[in-house]
C-alpha cells in the first residue's frame, strides 16, 4: 500500500520537480532555515541564498586558480596593463604616431583596448564554461547560469584592476578628470550586461555545436577591427560610423573616452549629429540581447547534463 | 503514527534521441541534409519507461538492477539532472543526491580549499563550513594535510575528506549511488555507521547498488528495475532473489522505435549510446564473452553442475571440455572464479595440482573436471577457465565469463567468501 500525493498533502513545503520546470533553482532549502514552516512563499533570500553561495565559492576558485603555478601571481594582473601601455605607446604614439590630434593618446589606446579585452576574455572564456563544468553537471543539479555569471564577475575583476592601472596613467599623464568620470559607472554596467549575454548564448550553443568557437575567435578577429579602438572615428565616412555605433562596443568605448580621457572625440551622439535618442539604440541593442540571451540559455540549461 | 511521503514518482519515462549521426558541428548539419536519402534513422533509446513509485519518510528504499537497466538514469532525475521526458517527481523537503563523492574537487587548490568549495555546492556558506571545518577535517583524519594541494593526497585521503564532507550535508532526501560503497574494510565500516545514524535522524535515502548484502542489511525496501521497467517492489529479500534470478534469463534486447531496424543498427545505437551517455545507458545488454587465445587448444564446452547453488551443495563441479586443434605441447588447464564485481576469490591449475603439463595431439579431445568446495558468498559468481602452453607463457584459449553459478544462502557474511564454519559455545559458571 502506497500513499498518493493528493492536492492537499504535496502543498505542505513541497518543492516540485516536474517536466516543465520553472527557474533553474530547485536546490534552495525550504525546510533548513525555518523548521517545518506552513506553505509559504519562498522568500528572495532562500531562494537565491544556492546560487549566491555558489556563485561567490566559484569566483574566488577561479581568481585563486587564475595565475597558479606563475612565481608573480597577482601581480600580473597589474602587469599585464602597465606592459600594454608601454607597448602601446611607443608603438602608436611615438612610432606610428596614430594619435595625431587626440590628447593623451596612450591613456586613450589603453582604455579603450582594455574594455575591449575584458569583452573578448568575458566571451571566450564563457564558450567552453558549460562544456568545462560537464563533471559538475551530470553529478548535482545547480542553477547553471551561475557558471557564466561567475565567468563574468571573474573578468569583472580583471577589468577593474586594469582600470586602476589606467587611473594610474590618467595622474601620470596630468588628465583632468572631472565629475562626469562618474558616468563610467554606467557604461561599465552596460558593457557587463552585454557580455553577460553574448556569453549566455555561446556556452548553450556550444554545448551543441563546438564550431561556435572558431566562428566566434574569427568573429571576433573582424569585430575588433570594424570597432574605432585603434583608430579614431574620424578617420571612417560618417555612413559607416553610424553603422559601427549601432554595436554597444563602439558606444561604451568612445563613451568611456569621452567621460575619462578626452572631450576631443567623437561618440555616438557626434556621429548621428547630435540627436539625443540614439543612445537608447545601443542600449536597446544591449537590453533585448541579454533578454533572448538568459532566456534562450534558460530553455536549453534543462537539457545541458544530457547534452554534453 | 501517520505515514508521509518524502518522494513520489509518477509514470516517469525517459527517451533519449540518438541520431545516427550527432549533428555536433556546423558542417555535419549541412551535409546531414543533402545525405538525407540515405535514411537517417533516429533511434529512441529508452531509459525509463513508467516508473512510478512512492518513498515514506525516513524509509531506507535500495534500488536494483543490472548494468543498463536505467537505475543512474532513475537517480539522475530524482537529483534534477535529467528532466523525465514524461510523468513527474515530488519531493518533500532538501534532497541531496551523491552520484560522486567530492562534486567540484579541485586538485590544484588545498584540502581547506576544497572543504569550502565542496561546501558550496552541498550548499553551506563560508560561515557555516567554518563553523563545522574541525569536525571536517578531524573526521577525515586529515588534520596535517590540510594545506597541501589535493593532487599530492593519496586517492584514500580525498574519498575520505570527501565523504567526511558528504557527512555533513544537512538534507531530508539522501540519494546514494554505489560510490559510497567503494573503500577499503574501514571505510565501509565508517560508511555503514553513518547510514545507521542517518536512520536515527528520520533520513529518507534512496540508494542504487549492486551490491545485495548492503540492500538486506539496510534497505527497509527495495525496487528491481530491468530493461527500463520497474520489475517489482517489495521486501528485500524477495527483490534480491529476483535479482539474482535475472542473470539466468537471455539477455534482453534494446528498446527501439524502429522495429524494422536491423540488428546491426540496433548494434551501432548502442555503441553510440555507450558513448554519448557513457553513465546513462552504460550497456544495453551484458557483455559478450571475452575469449582470447591462439585457439591451437580450446574448450568444447563448459559445463557447471549447477547454476544455482545452495547451502545443501558440499561442491560444485565445473566440467571442461576441450579440443586440440593442432598439436600442443605442455598444455596447463585452469580456472579462476571471480565474484560479481570481478574479484577473483579462487583458482587453480593442473600444474598446481602436480600434474605433469599435456602434450595434446591433433584431435584430441581432453575432459578436465574440477571439483570444488562451496565456499562462496551469497551472489552471482563467474567461472574463468584458460588453457596455456609454453610454462604459460601462450595462451590458447582464455574464456571470461565462461560460465556463471548463483549462490544463495541462509547465513549471510559481507565477506568475499562464506565457507561453512562451524560454532562451539562453552559457556562457563555464571
Amino acid at each position: 500500500m502506497t500513499i498518493r500525493p493528493g492536492a492537499g498533502q504535496a502543498t505542505q513545503g513541497s518543492a516540485q520537480v516536474a517536466v516543465a520546470d520553472g527557474p533553474p533553482a530547485t536546490e534552495t532549502s525550504t525546510k533548513r532555515s525555518r523548521g517545518l514552516a506552513g506553505p509559504k512563499r519562498q522568500n528572495l533570500f532562500d531562494r537565491y541564498r544556492y546560487p549566491f553561495i555558489l556563485l561567490g565559492r566559484l569566483v574566488r576558485t577561479d581568481f585563486k586558480l587564475r595565475y597558479h603555478g606563475s612565481a608573480l601571481g597577482y601581480l600580473w594582473s597589474l602587469l599585464r596593463p602597465l606592459f600594454l601601455f608601454v607597448v602601446l605607446y611607443f608603438v602608436f604614439a611615438r612610432f606610428l604616431k596614430l594619435g595625431a590630434g587626440i590628447p593623451h593618446f596612450p591613456q586613450y589606446l589603453l582604455l579603450g583596448i582594455v574594455l575591449w579585452n575584458y569583452f573578448a576574455e568575458v566571451t571566450a572564456n564563457s564558450i567552453a564554461a558549460i562544456v568545462g563544468k560537464g563533471d559538475l553537471l551530470r553529478k548535482i543539479d545547480f542553477p547553471k547560469y551561475v557558471i557564466i555569471l561567475a565567468g563574468s564577475f571573474s573578468a569583472f575583476i580583471n577589468l577593474l584592476l586594469n582600470l586602476a592601472v589606467l587611473g594610474v596613467f590618467l595622474a601620470v599623464g596630468r588628465v583632468h578628470v572631472g565629475w562626469n568620470a562618474l558616468l563610467i559607472v554606467p557604461l561599465i554596467a552596460e558593457l557587463f550586461v552585454f557580455g553577460l549575454a553574448l556569453s549566455f548564448v555561446l556556452s548553450a550553443l556550444y554545448v551543441r555545436f563546438r564550431d561556435v568557437a572558431f566562428i566566434w575567435e574569427v568573429f571576433m578577429q573582424a569585430a575588433f577591427y570594424a570597432t574605432p579602438i585603434l583608430y579614431s572615428v574620424s578617420f571612417v565616412p560618417q555612413s559607416i560610423a553610424q553603422l559601427q555605433f549601432l554595436s554597444p562596443m563602439a558606444q561604451i568605448i568612445q563613451d568611456a573616452r569621452y567621460v575619462l580621457v578626452t572631450d576631443q572625440t567623437q561618440t555616438i551622439y557626434d556621429v548621428y549629429d547630435g540627436r539625443v535618442w540614439v543612445w537608447l539604440v545601443p542600449l536597446a541593442v544591449c537590453l533585448v540581447s541579454v533578454i533572448l540571451a538568459a532566456t534562450y540559455f534558460r530553455s536549453r540549461s534543462k537539457y545541458f547534463a544530457e547534452e554534453i | 503514527m501517520t505515514r508521509e511521503l518524502a518522494l513520489s514518482v509518477t509514470d516517469v519515462s525517459k527517451r533519449f534521441t540518438l541520431p545516427h549521426e550527432r549533428i555536433t558541428t556546423v558542417k555535419s548539419l549541412f551535409t546531414g541534409l543533402v545525405k538525407r536519402q540515405s535514411k537517417i534513422v533516429n533511434e529512441t533509446q529508452h531509459a525509463l519507461q513508467d516508473i512510478s513509485f512512492e518513498v515514506e519518510r525516513g524509509e531506507f528504499f535500495g534500488i536494483v538492477g543490472r548494468n543498463g537497466s536505467g537505475k543512474s538514469t532513475l537517480l539522475k532525475i530524482m537529483a534534477g539532472i535529467y528532466r523525465p521526458s514524461t510523468g513527474s517527481v515530488v519531493k518533500t523537503g532538501r534532497l541531496v543526491p551523491f552520484i560522486e563523492l567530492g562534486v567540484g574537487f579541485n586538485p590544484e587548490l588545498t584540502g581547506r580549499e576544497n572543504v569550502y568549495l565542496n561546501g558550496a555546492m552541498l550548499g553551506f556558506s563560508a560561515r557555516e563550513i567554518e563553523a563545522l571545518y574541525s569536525d571536517i577535517v578531524e573526521f577525515a583524519e586529515l588534520e596535517r594535510f590540510m594545506d597541501q594541494k589535493l593532487k599530492n593526497y593519496s586517492s584514500g585521503m580525498q574519498v575520505r575528506l570527501a565523504f567526511s564532507m558528504a557527512t555533513r550535508a544537512k538534507t531530508d532526501i539522501l540519494l546514494i549511488d554505489e560510490v559510497l560503497a567503494v573503500g577499503d574494510a574501514d571505510f565501509q565500516r565508517k560508511c555503514f555507521d553513518y547510514f545507521k545514524s542517518l536512520k536515527k535522524q528520520n533520513v529518507t535515502v534512496v540508494f542504487v547498488t549492486h551490491d545485495m548484502s548492503a540492500v538486506r542489511e539496510h534497505c527497509d525496501r527495495a525496487m528491481l528495475i530491468e530493461d527500463s521497467r520497474i520489475v517489482s517492489i517489495g521486501d528485500t529479500d524477495m527483490i534480491t532473489k529476483q535479482y539474482f534470478e535475472l542473470f539466468h534469463l537471455p539477455a534482453p534486447a534494446l528498446h527501439s522505435d524502429e522495429n524494422g531496424a536491423e540488428a546491426e543498427v540496433e548494434a551501432e545505437a548502442e555503441a553510440e549510446a555507450e558513448a554519448q551517455h557513457p553513465q546513462v545507458v552504460e550497456q544495453a545488454e551484458e557483455p559478450a564473452p571475452k575469449r582470447w587465445g591462439s585457439m591451437k587448444a580450446a574448450f568444447t564446452s563448459i559445463d557447471l553442475s549447477s547454476s544455482r547453488v545452495t547451502d545443501a551443495d558440499d561442491t560444485i563441479s565445473i566440467t571442461c571440455t576441450a579440443e586440440a586443434k593442432e598439436s600442443v605441447e605442455d598444455a596447463v588447464f585452469g580456472f579462476m572464479i571471480r565474484n560479481a564485481s570481478g574479484q577473483p576469490i579462487l583458482g587453480t591449475n593442473t600444474e598446481i595440482k602436480g600434474q605433469r603439463p599435456m602434450s595434446l595431439a591433433e584431435g584430441q579431445k581432453v575432459v578436465v573436471r574440477w571439483s570444488v568446495p562451496n565456499v562462496f558468498n551469497e551472489g552471482l559468481h563467474w567461472l574463468e577457465p584458460a588453457i596455456v602452453h609454453n610454462g604459460g607463457g601462450d595462451v590458447c584459449d582464455w574464456w571470461q565469463e565462461a560460465a556463471s553459478f548463483t549462490v544463495v544462502r541462509q547465513e549471510r557474511t559481507p565477506y568475499i567468501v562464506s565457507p561453512a564454519i562451524d560454532l562451539v559455545i562453552e559457556k562457563g559458571q555464571g
